[in-house]
């Protein structure tokens, strides 16, 4: 797998209460494509997340962004790092106590010195953008799953940054909307020339939206390659777990490829 | 043989098993105490660190103490009229019925008075904090604001400790101030002791150090509600079953350290050892 990797992982392990998690994890996150990180449950996915987004600290080894250490950075520069890259989490986490246009704007109130006028004009333009702009001063809670993954992309878009996380952005959802998110997770991408990194279990979505596949089980990378390529390099165990999902890789590639040269 | 061996192992697994509860019985108070410690520190600092967030201060403040005006009056009118009603009516048997407002003032103001208005605050706003702070750790939204580079003990508990530091003195004044007026309203009113010598006496027993100490009890008392419900709150774990339990253990924890602050505090005032 060749490409400008802006995210190099190497040999992070993390242990908690003496039972190792992660061992040694090498893996690349690819410039301006959708990288997916797959695994059965209980692989490693979410602890590897946690390690990449540095809400945890690892025990071992180096994630490099852009050839900068996250992994062991400290008070400023960590935070000048954390601004580069966006977080969408499982079940949104939009502040239950403010709208979505203060969900929104709170990134740009706490790291920018913009106007009033010019928060309003960039959330209303990436709300716009999304399709949520009707939606700006309703609360989280009077929102459907689908319209808070799209609060939470928003939120996560609205500093320019880089790089964005999902963590498991389907969880939950019905599969239209689960479809919708997928669309928007590569939109998103396309459209703002986005990394992204989508943690996930859903092989459908995966295929769907999928540049590159890391494989965990059970701590380890035993896989890091194209969707194409994948049933080739996996184990027996990780092969039926793919399968086990019903879902043929090529045929929703060629779905997706499809559906790609139709347009929108 | 095998009998005895096993009843051995049995005997063995039982003691250790004893002694490791009695370990942690013992270690998870000072365990507790190092944690909220830590958060204090943490938090203190982060008061004087830039960004200074006034909107979540002022938010905080007008939670913490405007909300708890009410409350804490009606507890305060309440226990001012039971001092009133119990006092005037044992004193008269012995003839010191005038002494009611003196010994209602300074009961109110060095003890009553700051430990009812922590535990109405407690009780409040405590438990709310607890579940916010819980809900806010169970649906990931404390780590949003980590991945948003906002430092989440600047933003969520500094405000709050200082809402407690700065609100539960003057709600305390105001608890005072209620249970002297309904102390008065049951001993003039109902019992009909004089007017004038209530106040008078009232006014010459009452010495500006009680109703000081008081105050300062009150803003300790304020911090450790603040602190103890951030704490519970901000390390929630299990779901929403995790926030039921924060929220239960951020007040029933909160009423032990008032009671047992209120002892320290009092012993150290009047320059006694703690035992």
């Amino acid at each position: 797998m060749k490409g400008d990797v802006i995210v190099e992982v190497r040999g992070v392990t993390k242990s908690y209460g003496g039972r190792a998690v992660l061992h040694g994890v090498d893996f690349d996150v690819l410039r301006g494509k959708t990288n997916v990180i797959i695994g059965p449950s209980g692989s490693g996915k979410s602890v590897m997340m946690r390690q990449l987004i540095r809400l945890e600290e690892p025990d071992g080894g180096q994630i490099l962004f852009d050839g900068v250490d996250i992994a062991h950075a400290k008070g400023k520069a960590l935070s000048a790092l954390r601004r580069r890259f966006g977080m969408v989490f499982q079940h949104s986490a939009l502040f239950d106590f403010m709208n979505v246009f203060d969900n929104v704007a709170f990134p740009l109130r706490e790291h920018t010195k913009l106007s009033r006028a010019e928060i309003r004009d960039r959330v209303f333009h990436r709300l716009e953008t999304l399709g949520i702009a009707d939606a700006a001063y309703k609360m989280p809670p009077e929102l459907s799953g689908g319209m808070q993954r799209r609060v939470a992309v928003a939120r996560a878009l609205v500093l320019e940054t880089e790089l964005v996380v999902y963590d498991e952005p389907t969880t939950g959802l019905d599969p239209l909307t689960t479809r919708t998110v997928d669309e928007l997770i590569l939109e998103a991408g396309e459209r703002f020339g986005l990394t992204s990194v989508v943690i996930s279990h859903d092989m459908a979505s995966v295929f769907r939206i999928a540049d590159t596949v890391t494989v965990l089980h059970f701590g380890h990378v035993i896989a890091s390659t194209t969707p194409d390529r994948i049933m080739d390099e996996v184990t027996d165990e990780v092969r039926e777990f793919i399968l086990a999902s019903g879902v043929s890789p090529t045929s929703v590639m060629r779905g997706r490829a499809s559906s790609r040269d139709e347009g929108p | 043989m095998a009998e005895a061996e096993r009843t051995s192992t049995q005997i063995r697994t039982w003691l250790t098993s004893v002694l490791t509860e009695a370990a942690r019985l013992v270690l998870t108070p000072f365990a507790e105490i190092g944690t909220l410690y830590k958060m204090l520190v943490s938090a203190v600092f982060a008061i004087f660190r830039p960004p200074f967030r006034v909107g979540n201060y002022v938010a905080a403040i007008e939670f913490v103490g405007i909300g708890s005006i009410f409350i804490v009056s009606l507890t305060g009118f309440f226990t001012g009229a039971v001092l009133g009603l119990q006092l005037v009516e044992n004193f008269r048997k012995v003839g010191l019925e005038n002494q009611t407002s003196a010994v209602v003032g300074f009961g109110l103001a060095r003890e009553l008075g700051p430990v009812f208005t922590a535990l109405m605050v407690s009780s409040r706003a405590g438990s709310a904090m607890a579940a916010q702070l819980g809900s806010m750790r169970v649906s990931s939204q404390i780590d949003a604001l980590k991945t948003m580079a906002v430092h989440p003990i600047q933003y969520l508990v500094s405000p709050r400790l200082v809402a407690g530091l700065v609100t539960v003195p003057i709600l305390t004044a105001i608890f005072n101030v209620v249970a002297v007026f309904g102390a008065w309203l049951v001993s003039v009113k109902m019992l009909a002791l004089d007017s004038g010598i209530f106040l008078d006496n009232l006014k010459q027993q009452l010495q500006p150090e009680d109703i000081t100490h008081g105050l300062v009890k009150a803003s300790v008392f304020g911090v450790a509600v603040c602190l103890i419900a951030c704490r519970q709150g901000y390390h929630t774990s299990g779901g929403a079953e995790g926030v039921g339990r924060a929220t239960n253990r951020a007040v029933v924890h909160s009423a032990i350290a008032i009671l047992a602050l209120d002892y320290v505090l009092t012993a150290l005032s009047l320059g006694q050892g703690l035992f």
